[in-house]
């Protein structure tokens, strides 16, 4: 059952990444080509959907199934490039706190509450606002907001790895703090800083998603799964697919990824335990 | 005479493990009866089985499992509920954790004499006091206020053991009830049970690893090993003419002080208790046996001397090979 | 106990004043709030009339300290798109989110607890795996899109509930019921783990070996220990609810603070953007001293 889970999330997130990196490729149309004499033509298992559109077309007559693809591009690249950044802070923090422990350790607690206090969601529509909108902005406002869960992990991580026998071996052998700490404590919490990944990946999507929806994300025409649900909530009484299509999608892929993070989590954390 | 509790053929199993294979037991009115062996010998999880506690992926049968004369083996959750703390009552190893760190001392005990009794509370309150004062608490109407972490360990299982016997049980069963207890504090409460014991008729079950206790407490003593009873009868009997090499082993490895010669050595069991699965035949000791023979691998004979002592070895009671 | 009040008191202010700095800096990200403010077409002179008028020629510092004193007294000054005190706008609209956030945490343990109880009670069975699926599809479901299916199937085939406003009792529950989802996966995963924990623990088979009920077993005994943290993340997750609360009352067109600074935002209304960013951090930190004071208060250990 819970090999199962972990085989599933592994198989979504990986068609996820293919689909993003071959995008290009795998697109029948060009997501940004209008037709406006096709406009909602519907996916087709409805009546009225055909072989040329599968997935329909949205409101400009644009190619769903192409801007779904693309849009999958779009969620990766911002799942993947935020934790990135989010990680390195949060590592940096956490592994600092947890390695120096005294006035650092406050330091680093005081600035992790201070994170926590500050209402992400607000904040990210402000400076998507005040900067102006593109996917990078985005990227880099998720990325810097998102950091607390990498820092609280590493830190209560490092506390435990670091009063280990062999962390204290390496001290003892004279090697330098920059040594112990990349070459012993980073190494053995990397696990649990992987499982933190993907929870950090899923809620940097659904945040992108969340902040395209409310017009301060990735800018139009791109079509990032957020904005396409936005574009579509008009019409969505008398055409529910437009907004039930990428919802689905950003469904998937979130579960995906966490299923994956909970079994990277059952399966790393029972290999530790032995 | 007049037995509270007996065991026939009592088996458990979890998954592939036979856990205990097939033990009798029985405890009579005002004795205490020892279960004594090594830890993952099946004692605890004997102890447990009468009360009907076990996991419940554990595998159990009993031929018979009578308590005052009633067969309670097919008997369901809810009579079990109705007999355990009030007909018979438990006590655990950790006085630490054994008591629940939400809630007052009062709030614990009181809440068995609700259940089993239907008592007011005022009245409850009262016979909390006064079993308190019996089993040695100093200043019980504060006690019932306060909660476990302001108790120290040996308060903490006389709390337990007042608990336990708030509705005058019939069988109490206390598995290794001083073990996580300082020396001094187990040789107090081991006095305490043997005057409770007594006082109130009581049958006890008395789960532990150390013979000094049973040397102390037990008029019967069963020596456990990889699930079954390998030597029984009257504590005395036993540790004056042990006849299984398990017992003589464990015998041999108390400290006896002045029987020890100085610079000699203390005794001890090589090796630890197998882990037997179905299928397993003749002696469980074997691999572990001074005098093991490649015949010990055939099913096992067991002996009766008088006395009710028993003993289940290759070698009958003269030390000679019984042939069997 | 005083020790720690005093100490988690004084660090939460501490935190307050931080986000205060943060709040402030934050509407001063871009070059030129009064360009943003008089529209792409402004002279210089209406440009330099605002920036006057609102004190933004002033040195940053300055700027500061003159808000931060204003709002330290509780005046956040004027909307710029209202034209009435921000602390008045906001307090029109505090009410509905306030009311929804409630429902929702009320809904969320309605939910979530049971579940939790059930899940452990059935632990590696198939109703512990549903359980679990239940807070994995509540954790990836994005609540913008599960508002809007809400409104389709509740609203517009089943026509049970309104697809939006709060006119009538119905009218909150759909709201309130997408805002719990923020809440939920987190307490049923906590009250599952901390029921298995607390079902293993000694003090529970102590309960069994005393004839207790089941009901006193699993409720008294082993769900007094797995509340501890459950209680306390509530008043956390009570604070994630407020910042759902923007998404939620955009999608349900409710006019709560929520939507009040979705809409500040878009129009570029700053001092309420500020206003609302602090009110939310600083009921964010006021709920986790209050998470942490009602640990301790319940565990005895710690009051003791």
């Amino acid at each position: 059952m819970r090999r199962a889970a972990l085989s599933l999330g592994a198989a979504i997130v990986a068609f996820a990444a293919i689909l993003a990196i071959f995008a290009p490729l795998l697109m029948p149309h060009d997501p940004f080509a209008q037709d406006l004499t096709h406009r909602y033509t519907p996916p087709f298992w409805l009546p009225g959907g055909s072989s040329a559109h599968w997935l329909g077309t949205d409101g400009l007559g644009r190619d769903y199934l192409s801007r779904l693809i693309l849009g999958a591009r779009i969620s990766m690249l911002i799942g993947v490039s935020t934790v990135i950044l989010s990680g390195i802070i949060g590592t940096t923090l956490g592994v600092l706190g947890g390695y120096f422990g005294g006035r650092t350790d406050a330091v680093v607690m005081f600035i992790i509450s201070c994170r926590l206090a500050i209402p992400v969601i607000l904040v990210a529509l402000t400076t998507v606002f005040m900067v102006g909108s593109g996917l990078w902005v985005v990227v880099l406002t998720i990325g810097l907001l998102l950091w607390e869960r990498f820092a609280i992990v590493a830190r209560a991580a490092t506390r435990q790895v670091s009063g280990l026998d062999y962390i204290a071996a390496a001290w003892a052998a004279g090697c330098s703090r920059t040594r112990v700490i990349l070459g012993e404590i980073l190494p053995n919490i990397a696990h649990h800083l992987l499982v933190i990944a993907t929870i950090d990946m899923a809620i940097a999507i659904l945040l992108e998603a969340a902040l395209s929806f409310l017009g301060l994300g990735v800018p139009p025409p791109l079509p990032s799964w957020g904005l396409m649900i936005s574009e579509g909530k008009d019409y969505m009484f008398f055409k529910p697919w437009v907004i039930e299509i990428p919802g689905i999608a950003l469904l998937i892929l979130v579960l995906g990824i966490n299923l994956l993070g909970d079994g990277l989590r059952d399966r790393l954390g029972a290999r530790t335990e032995q | 005479m007049n037995a509270v509790l007996e065991i026939e053929d009592l088996r458990i199993g979890f998954g592939p493990l036979e856990a205990v294979r097939g033990i009798d037991l029985v405890v009579e009115r005002g004795q205490t009866h020892c279960l004594v062996g090594e830890s993952g010998c099946g004692k605890s999880v004997s102890a447990l089985s009468v009360l009907r506690l076990l996991p419940k992926r554990a595998r159990f049968s009993a031929a018979r499992l009578a308590f005052e004369g009633n067969d309670i083996a097919g008997l369901g959750e809810r009579g079990m509920a109705r007999l355990r703390g009030d007909r018979m009552a438990m006590i655990f190893q950790e006085p630490m954790t054994s008591l629940n760190p939400a809630y007052t001392i009062g709030s614990q005990m009181i809440e068995v004499l609700r259940r089993h009794r239907g008592a007011s509370r005022a009245a409850a309150v009262d016979r909390c006091i006064a079993m308190l004062e019996r089993v040695g608490v100093t200043a019980p109407a504060m006690r019932l206020g306060q909660f476990p972490h302001q108790l120290s360990g040996g308060l903490r299982q006389r709390v337990m053991i007042a608990t336990a016997l708030l509705c005058e049980p019939a069988l109490l069963i206390a598995d290794e009830p001083t073990t996580a207890l300082d020396v001094t504090v187990q040789a107090q409460f081991l006095r305490l049970l043997a005057d409770i014991q007594r006082q109130m008729g009581l049958a006890v079950l008395l789960i532990t690893h150390d013979l000094g206790v049973v040397a102390r407490v037990a008029d019967r003593v069963s020596v456990m090993y990889a699930g079954r009873i390998v030597e029984h009868g009257a504590t005395g009997a036993v540790f004056a003419a042990p006849r299984h090499p398990y017992t003589r082993g464990l015998l041999a490895s108390i400290p006896v002080p002045g029987k020890i010669p100085p610079g000699g050595r203390l005794g001890s069991i090589p090796g630890i208790v197998p882990r037997i699965g179905a299928g397993f035949a003749g002696c469980a000791f074997r691999a572990r046996c001074a005098v093991a023979m490649p015949a010990c691998a055939a099913p096992v004979p067991e002996h009766r001397l008088a006395d009710g002592h028993r003993f289940a070895c290759h070698l009958g009671p003269d030390g000679a090979w019984s042939g069997a | 106990m005083i020790r720690f009040i005093v100490r988690s008191l004084l660090l939460a202010m501490l935190v307050c004043l931080t986000v205060l700095i943060v709040s402030f800096a934050l509407t001063r990200l871009s070059g030129n709030l009064a360009i943003n403010l008089a529209g792409p077409d402004a002279s210089a002179a209406s440009i330099a009339k605002i920036q006057h008028e609102l004190g933004l020629d002033r040195p940053l510092p300055v700027q500061f300290a003159a808000w931060a004193d204003r709002a330290l007294h509780g005046d956040f000054g004027n909307s710029y798109l209202y034209h009435q005190s921000v602390s008045s706008l906001i307090a029109s609209h505090l009410k509905v989110t306030l009311q929804l956030g409630a429902i929702a945490i009320g809904m969320a343990i309605i939910i979530a607890v049971p579940l939790g109880i059930l899940a452990a009670l059935h632990e590696g069975t198939w109703i512990d795996t549903a359980c679990g699926l239940v807070a994995l599809i509540g954790q990836a479901v994005p609540s913008f899109w599960l508002g809007l299916m809400l409104i389709l199937w509740f609203g517009i085939d089943l026509r049970w509930l309104p697809i939006a406003g709060l006119a009538t009792w119905k009218g909150y529950i759909l709201p309130s019921f997408v805002l719990s989802f923020v809440a939920i996966p987190v307490m049923l995963r906590l009250t599952r783990g901390g029921m298995v924990d607390a079902l293993r623990a000694d003090y529970v088979r102590t309960a069994r070996a005393k004839g207790l009920s089941r009901a006193s077993i699993v409720l008294k005994h082993a769900f007094r220990n797995a509340a501890m943290p459950v209680v306390a993340v509530s008043a956390v997750q009570l604070g994630f609810i407020l910042g759902g609360s923007v998404v939620t009352e955009v999608v349900f067109n409710v006019r709560g603070v929520g939507y009040l600074a979705w809409e500040s935002i878009g129009k570029g209304d700053f001092p309420v953007v500020q206003a609302v960013v602090l009110l939310f951090a600083v009921t964010f930190v006021g709920l986790t001293f209050l998470a942490d004071l009602i640990g301790a208060m319940l565990d005895p250990r710690v009051r003791g």
